[in-house]
């Protein structure tokens, strides 16, 4: 109470004594404490949600929701013309399926990953993360996680899609559920590569749309190089060349490691892929690419800010 | 109709920090895969042209387009700095003119001039091939510039909704649906690429005069819109 508004004290009281903190009643937390683990779980899963906009405006819903309607619209296509024509095999690969929406799943990538990691450096919301129980290695994990997650939502539920369709074609089963688990590795291996190159690029900078004009260049940019040279080694009749080159871009990384290992035809120009001894450094390269995205994401979120 | 503060700033925003490095990227891995496909093949007009059609105009231009026009009043309004700007008496189309030319002149410098080293790199202009694809990714890049200036202003995923365009309708639907193409900048200004180079060296879709007229169209009514859309412009929170 500040001196001119004090009231004089009735003569004969003692003063009441000054500068006293009192006790108004504040408790402190006694309930139970959820932990690391907890945090970790949470932020994965509104990661997640927000990959797809759940439990974000309805604005934010529509890109994702758009992309995974015309992710599954094709899948859903051929099946019905696969009923209704009566064909005793699916006219697309399962494995071939990713490859050939790979557009789709760049854009998705590119609209996603910087809203997973880009708004967090914007809005300064990084130290208050890390003012939780949670470590670096809890967040990187989470939004690796999450977006890896998303990824494999949006590409294997169309090969869900034209595997359900196929059995109810009445295919035959043990083909079409091998070539299904085919697919599912490929995307698999498609999905954490993708999230981790994604994020990497998001995590760079704090605009969200330069996040995106980023991650797309560095997933539709190696492409359209690669495959021009490999059509101008083909060309030349160069086929080794062509075998080597799909090293260099993300997507035909992954079409030459399905291509070595599982059984897919590749869509390099000439149907030149690579064999199990090239596949091989295909896959090495690929986990290499995986590790690396996640040891750059480690390294970047050393520091909180830019 | 040009205020030189707004274009420095504009200026600024587009090229500032590490945001020039991926436009340098590019054009440098264009003129990177020039040598070595010259190297590799020798001077020759068919690659030169696929190199050239494939990579530097229905790639590299559209994007540089998208990452400069969008740029260039995007982030603006996205972080709301832009009340800052319409908050001066400056007039909303010299604000809209201001950051097409500095986008357009962005555009042109990453995309233009690097097809005109490529292509002599790649055939020594034969046919008058580098000439012919740099005359077409600099009239591309004006109507790059004003179309995703326009998205800019009206959306805030202006980048995503610039690469759907971009990329789905010219190259995917483009390439499926032969009518597609008649509403590409990119064939606009093919044609324009016809003209100018050797007979049969490079084909488009639509005749110069309609592809002319078109592309002139797209630009002007891009911006007398963009410039309307920021006269009547609401500030939405983040979502």
């Amino acid at each position: 109470m500040p001196p001119e508004t004090r009231t004089p004290a009735a003569p004969g009281r003692p003063q009441p004594a000054q500068d006293v903190i009192h006790n108004i009643g504040y408790r402190t937390y006694d309930g139970p404490r959820l932990g690391r683990a907890y945090a970790r779980r949470s932020l994965y899963s509104q990661s997640l949600r927000g990959a797809y906009g759940l439990g974000r405006s309805a604005k934010s819903k529509v890109l994702p929701m758009i992309l995974f309607g015309v992710m599954c619209l094709p899948a859903a296509i051929v099946v019905a013309v696969a009923v209704s024509t009566k064909l005793n095999k699916l006219p697309v690969d399962y494995t071939r399926y990713a490859l050939w929406l790979q557009l789709v799943i760049g854009l998705y990538v590119a609209a996603q990953a910087p809203q997973s990691v880009s708004r967090d450096l914007r809005f300064k919301t990084v130290p208050l993360y890390f003012s939780r129980p949670i470590e670096r290695v809890d967040y990187v994990v989470a939004k690796f996680a999450a977006m890896a997650s998303a990824l494999f939502v949006l590409t294997a539920t169309p090969l869900l899609i034209l595997y359900v369709g196929a059995l109810l074609a009445k295919m035959d089963f043990s083909e079409q559920t091998e070539g299904f688990a085919q697919g599912l590795v490929s995307v698999t291996l498609l999905s954490l590569l993708f999230a981790g190159i994604g994020l990497v690029v998001a995590a760079l900078t704090p605009r969200r749309g330069f996040g995106v004009a980023a991650v797309i260049a560095v997933l539709t940019i190696p492409y359209g190089a690669v495959s021009t040279i490999q059509n101008i080694a083909l060309h030349s009749d160069n086929t080794t060349a062509i075998e080597w080159l799909g090293l260099f871009s993300p997507i035909t990384l992954i079409d030459g490691v399905q291509t070595a290992f599982l059984s897919a035809t590749t869509s390099f120009p000439g149907g030149h892929g690579p064999g199990a001894a090239t596949g091989a450094v295909y896959l090495l390269v690929a986990l290499a690419l995986i590790a690396g995205s996640y040891g750059l994401l480690m390294r970047r979120y050393r520091k909180a800010g830019l | 109709m040009y205020n030189p503060t707004v274009a420095r700033l504009t200026y600024r925003g587009l090229l500032g920090r590490r945001r020039a490095l991926i436009l340098f990227v590019l054009p440098a891995l264009l003129l990177v895969l020039s040598a070595a496909v010259r190297m590799l093949t020798g001077a020759d007009d068919n690659t030169a042209t696929s190199v050239l059609g494939g990579f530097a105009l229905a790639t590299m231009v559209p994007l540089i387009g998208v990452i400069a026009g969008t740029g260039a009043i995007g982030p603006e309004i996205d972080d709301g700095s832009v009340v800052y700007l319409l908050a001066k008496p400056v007039k909303r189309p010299t604000i809209i003119l201001t950051k097409l030319v500095v986008a357009i002149g962005v555009t042109v410098a990453f995309s233009a001039v690097p097809t005109l080293i490529a292509g002599f790199l790649l055939n020594g202009n034969s046919q008058q091939i580098a000439v012919a694809y740099a005359l077409a990714a600099t009239v591309a890049s004006v109507a790059y510039s004003a179309i995703f200036l326009l998205l800019g202003t009206v959306t805030r995923h202006a980048v995503v909704a610039g690469l759907v365009y971009a990329l789905v309708w010219e190259s995917l639907f483009g390439s499926l649906i032969p009518g597609a193409r008649t509403l590409s900048v990119q064939q606009w200004s093919l044609a324009l690429a016809e003209k100018t180079a050797g007979a049969g060296a490079v084909t488009a879709d639509v005749s110069l005069p309609l592809g002319l007229t078109l592309l002139t169209a797209a630009t002007v009514a891009a911006t007398w819109f963009a410039a309307r859309r920021l006269r009547a412009l609401t500030l939405a929170g983040e979502e």
